[in-house]
């Protein structure tokens, strides 16, 4: 299968020839596949956002090349442009972006932009809205008139609407209290099973890592240093800690309970993974005594 | 990429310029522009470019980076260059139709483009050694005897600080919101002006309102910590001249004297 996005020895240099001349990539070849969740981490400075920003032609690579489904985003302009629209990002704090009057206006930003119908347009964007739960009441309303996570909420909405085949999110839940969290990772994953769409989401909770993808990134210095999944990138937790990163909380108990002695499996990274290793060892203990 | 524009902002280094007090620094320009406008032929001119060679090879900032700086003004220098090639009265030199271009209108030419340049290029010195806390300092201080007079210097002072502060946020933020209204597909590079002019709105009201939002914030965050004005305000670094400032005091001297003796001859 081919990947839908591809780097292939990308290297991307900040102000050249200033003194805050400053490498952010070096060097990074990466695929993804079509309908893959993919987590990405790193410490702050360690090029994840300009990373992302690669895969969407915003930013073009000092050397080296992106493909979208094979073909380069920057053989003509308006291929660059296409690829924008089929490879959705959302930056941080998001609402930051909103400008139009009304919530219906703002997510029809994009799909016009696309050039659709204002019928095609008017179903994209409820749609788009259905899946981050914005209710029909406030399509009307002006967005700034709207709470911080409903306002977040809107703009993932106007990258939705374009219908992506990759979404990509940065830190989509930074500043939002659980319960909000919880319900955008559900909008997220609703919205890859429905579009079978590739999911890229970078994040500096571990925890939300480890129950939400497929496969991870670890990025440090500009340069991918792990790869696979949450299992295997969080059983090297010396390496994570020693790039600035962690594990999970509940994997760090196991860590601590393996090595006070108890015979535990390490490998756990979700609260309910752990709650079963601990009953099976508590079973077990039964069965000896 | 907006990024590139180095206006206003300050490099951070450990060259002699850069060690310089603000205040002498801030005298110094006063005293480049002057002799730049005395200046009145090409030894002067000449004697001028010296000083300014010699003060950007002595702060180590790139001659790449000072050009850079200057790329947006370049419509203007050569606007100026322009007016002054055709509305200079004189020796005709060349003529058609209702433009005649005399030989002191070239000369005219030469000179403004030469003084435009160099008085720009001698300002971003100013702020590419300076940082804006020094710079302010610098000027209050400088401005402190006006407070007699009832002059807000303090108030002054803090708001060029402030705005200073926020060039490099604000063009960040613009950056970031750009790129945000890209990845949505908008689109500033083609159209007409008015389909340009258009394209600019979602960019505009978001970063007035976030530029909003900061004043807010910047305001609470001064008020938590006690802020109430200058008076009775004590400061962390305290300004106090040394040895290499009296030189240049001395060397800015020799600078307006000299230029006043060229300028007697006619050079």
């Amino acid at each position: 299968m081919t990947p839908i996005i591809e780097l292939q020895n990308v290297s991307h240099i900040y102000s050249p020839g200033t003194p805050f001349e400053h490498a952010a990539l070096r060097n990074v070849s990466l695929s993804i596949a079509p309908g893959e969740f993919v987590g990405l981490i790193g410490h702050t400075g360690s090029g994840k956002s300009t990373l992302i920003q690669h895969m969407n032609g915003l930013l073009k690579p000092t050397e080296g090349k992106v493909f979208f489904g094979g073909e380069d985003i920057w053989k003509d302009p308006k291929f660059t442009r296409q690829t924008r629209f089929k490879v959705g990002l959302v930056f941080q704090y998001p609402e930051y972006q909103l400008f139009e009057e009304t919530v219906y206006k703002d997510i029809a930003f994009g799909p016009k932009n696309m050039g659709l119908s204002e019928d095609e347009i008017r179903e994209r964007v409820y749609r788009a809205a259905g899946f981050v739960g914005i209710e029909k009441e406030n399509m009307e309303k002006s967005p700034f008139d709207l709470s911080g996570g409903q306002k977040r909420r809107v703009a993932i909405a106007g990258v939705i609407a374009m219908e992506p085949d990759v979404l990509i999110l940065d830190e989509p839940t930074a500043g939002l209290d659980p319960v909000g969290r919880q319900s955008i990772l559900q909008n997220i994953r609703d919205y890859q099973k429905a579009q079978n769409a590739a999911v890229i989401m970078v994040s500096h909770s571990m925890e939300e890592i480890a129950s939400n993808v497929d496969r991870l990134i670890v990025m440090d210095h500009g340069a991918p240093a792990m790869s696979g999944s949450p299992e295997e990138v969080f059983s090297h937790a010396q390496e994570l800690v020693s790039m600035g990163l962690n594990v999970p909380r509940v994997t760090q108990v196991f860590l601590q309970l393996k090595k006070l002695g108890a015979d535990v499996d390490s490998s756990v990274f979700t609260v309910e993974q752990g709650a079963q290793q601990l009953l099976s060892m508590l079973k077990g203990g039964g069965r000896d005594a | 990429m907006l990024k590139d524009i180095t206006l206003g902002q300050y490099f951070p280094g450990t060259s002699v310029i850069h060690k310089l007090d603000p205040r002498t620094k801030l005298v110094w320009v006063i005293v480049y522009i002057i002799a730049l406008f005395l200046a009145k032929w090409f030894v002067s001119y000449a004697l001028v470019l010296v000083v300014l060679a010699s003060i950007i090879a002595t702060s180590k900032i790139h001659l790449k980076v000072i050009l850079r700086g200057m790329k947006p003004l370049l419509l203007i220098i050569l606007l100026t260059a322009f007016l002054n090639l055709f509305y200079s009265q004189g020796d005709v030199v060349a003529q058609f139709w209702i433009f005649k271009i005399t030989r002191q209108g070239i000369r005219n030419a030469i000179f403004m483009m030469l003084r435009i340049t160099m008085l720009v290029a001698g300002t971003f010195m100013l702020t590419y050694t300076t940082s804006p806390i020094a710079l302010t300092d610098g000027l209050e201080n400088l401005l402190g005897p006006l407070k007699k007079l009832h002059v807000p210097v303090h108030e002054l002072a803090m708001m060029m600080c402030i705005a200073l502060r926020f060039i490099p946020t604000l063009i960040e933020e613009t950056d970031k919101i750009m790129s945000a209204q890209k990845a949505r597909g908008a689109d500033f590079e083609s159209g007409d002006l008015i389909a340009r002019a258009k394209a600019m709105v979602p960019i505009l009201v978001p970063l007035f309102i976030s530029a909003f939002r900061r004043a807010d914030e910047l305001a609470t965050a001064m008020e938590c910590r006690c802020y109430h004005g200058g008076e009775g305000r004590t400061r962390l670094n305290q300004l106090r001249y040394a040895g290499r400032d009296y030189v240049a005091y001395a060397l800015g001297l020799a600078l307006i004297a000299l230029i006043v003796v060229l300028r007697t001859f006619g050079l």
